[in-house]
């Protein structure tokens, strides 16, 4: 599998994380050099394999949906950014 | 007093030979005057330690006292704990004081244990070196130009520097059980869902666990009976009935079935390693157990299949750092997209952001089948073949690393050689099953090696027997570094 400069932009991107021209290239050759190591698992045969997501065959548990927890707004918004009258401020997405 | 066990501590705060202030005060102590250099914590916080350590002494003198109540122990950086800046080794999280307790910190608080600091790891446990940090690298206290192991290093360096009376690890592919290794102490990677993941800050979720790491199995087995039990928040914590996981530390090995794994022993494995590792086991014969060669042929496979999964549940996990909620946000941007983009890459080290974009782009459209399923699928047949070696023999047992503690800076240009580090580690998380890690000798350099011990699901208790018995038989637990 060969990944181009190109794949890793877009990935970058996907990502959301801002790359610069030389980090691409960093990236793209460490990258590939993984890429190279994943590989190893294409030859596999898997038919009939059931994908396994979770160590223990545990099915979901679910609880009444009732509240549990307190409303701790102000102490949570301690540690954000940016807040204003109990809200987050983010640029403006809306012109 | 440094080298007491947590038993023999327990014993003395009871019998008022020593208050938990006065033994608080001698780690905070140590940890001053060693931390500079080795740089095990990232945060300690005295007056919080030595305010735990009162109300502690105040719980003894009332007679409600625990097990583990006004012991001082190191938590490893990646547990919220209320109050406490928790960075996960990672700028993003450079300002975030934790709003509220993660489970096991709760289960340490309500044990009466004193929370001595917060110790240093690879960035969002991602690496095996504690060179990822954002607060720079931990030191191997036997040689200070070696790495202690990851991610979980500075709790290892501290707990072998004696730093610490014991401290938490938490282990995604050998994150407690390698630098236990490479740092000369006992760590326990418990079954997948023993412990609770909340309030632990995730990196790979399906693989993800919390576990002691402590100077010797006794210790750890105190410790996880505080670490251990259900909780709701987490939805993939198992409901069990409690258990006390020293009940057959005291059981004689006789007729104990030790399996080999020959992949474990081939090729890549240094030879110092094989040797001590070997001794080890024949250390065991002399205690009664048999010897059985087993196969898990997939071992090779684990690496490639880790390095699928755990990028992939990284990516989707690390979505939340988007600078709105908590964490770092870049100082200058434009719009909305760019204050993501920018606040990310900023605040997350390379590593971090090499495992993201592995994870994006193997969960994208139209790669999904062709890596996350086929890693999945692989998955499984990795653990059925722990499934059929457990038919064999009690416990597995091979090296935990490939080799000593290598030198800082060795391996840092190459995440391949060092992703292959893990070999032997990994593949007990895909399976999840427990694992743990016992000092048993020392290699070329004099650098510790670690034994690795692999149990059946839920044999922990098992496990530490195992390892208990060699420990009274040897004293590879008991060397601690020249300070």
């Amino acid at each position: 599998m060969s990944l181009s400069t190109d794949d890793v932009k877009k990935v970058a991107s996907l990502a959301r994380l801002a790359v610069t021209e030389a980090e691409v290239e960093t990236a793209h050759n460490q990258l590939s050099g993984i890429f190279d190591l994943i590989a190893e698992m294409q030859a596999v045969d898997t038919a009939g394999i059931e994908p396994m997501s979770h160590a223990q065959d545990v099915t979901q548990r679910l609880r009444e949906d009732v509240v549990t927890e307190e409303n701790q707004r102000k102490l949570f918004q301690s540690v954000a950014p940016q807040v204003e009258a109990g809200l987050y401020l983010v640029p403006k997405v809306i012109e | 007093m440094f080298e007491k066990s947590l038993k023999q501590l327990g014993d003395a705060l009871r019998a008022k030979k020593i208050s938990s202030v006065e033994l608080t005060q001698s780690y905070l102590d140590r940890i001053a005057k060693f931390n500079p250099e080795l740089n095990a914590f990232i945060t300690v916080n005295p007056e919080v330690s030595l305010a735990q350590a009162q109300a502690a002494d105040e719980r003894l003198a009332a007679g409600t006292a625990e097990a583990l109540t006004g012991i001082p122990i190191a938590q490893k950086d990646i547990f919220c704990a209320k109050g406490w800046l928790t960075t996960c080794g990672s700028k993003m999280l450079s300002n975030f004081v934790s709003p509220y307790d993660a489970h096991i910190i709760a289960q340490f608080n309500n044990a009466g244990a004193v929370n001595l600091g917060k110790t240093n790891m690879d960035e969002f446990a991602m690496g095996s070196s504690n060179e990822t940090s954002h607060y720079g690298p931990v030191k191997n206290p036997w040689d200070q130009t070696r790495v202690p192991g990851g991610s979980s290093g500075g709790t290892a360096t501290a707990v072998a520097a004696r730093l610490a009376a014991a401290a938490t690890g938490t282990d995604t592919g050998g994150s407690i059980r390698q630098p236990a290794a490479l740092c000369g102490i006992s760590g326990l990677k418990p079954t997948y869902g023993v412990c609770s993941r909340y309030g632990m800050i995730a990196f790979a979720s399906s693989l993800d666990q919390a576990g002691p790491m402590g100077r010797n199995a006794e210790d750890l087995a105190l410790l996880l009976n505080t670490m251990a039990g259900f909780d709701e928040r987490d939805s993939t914590s198992l409901q069990r009935d409690k258990e006390d996981y020293a009940r057959d530390l005291e059981k004689p090995l006789n007729g104990l079935r030790i399996g080999l794994p020959k992949e474990f022993f081939a090729e890549g494995l240094d030879s110092d390693v094989a040797q001590t590792v070997e001794a080890a086991i024949a250390e065991y014969k002399k205690l009664g157990a048999t010897v059985v060669e087993i196969n898990l042929p997939n071992t090779r496979l684990s690496i490639p299949v880790y390095y699928v999964l755990a990028p992939a549940e990284a990516s989707s996990n690390l979505s939340r750092f988007d600078g709105v909620r908590y964490g770092y946000r870049a100082p200058e941007y434009g719009d909305l997209t760019d204050m993501y983009e920018k606040s990310r890459a900023q605040g997350f080290g390379e590593e971090v952001k090499r495992r993201i974009m592995i994870g994006t782009y193997v969960l994208s459209h139209g790669y999904y089948d062709a890596y996350y399923l086929q890693a999945q699928k692989i998955r499984r047949l990795i653990a059925q073949d722990f499934t059929e070696a457990f038919k064999q023999c009690d416990v597995i047992m091979g090296p935990t690393s490939p080799s000593t503690a290598f030198k800082l800076g060795e391996k840092g240009d190459d995440p391949v050689q060092m992703y292959l580090s893990d070999i032997y580690t990994i593949a007990v998380n895909l399976a999840g099953l427990p694992g743990m890690s016992i000092p048993c000798g020392f290699g070329e350099n004099d650098m510790p090696v670690g034994l690795q011990i692999i149990g059946n699901y839920f044999d922990e208790a098992r496990m530490l027997n195992v390892a208990h018995q060699y420990q009274l038989a040897t004293d590879w637990h008991s060397r601690a570094p020249q300070a």
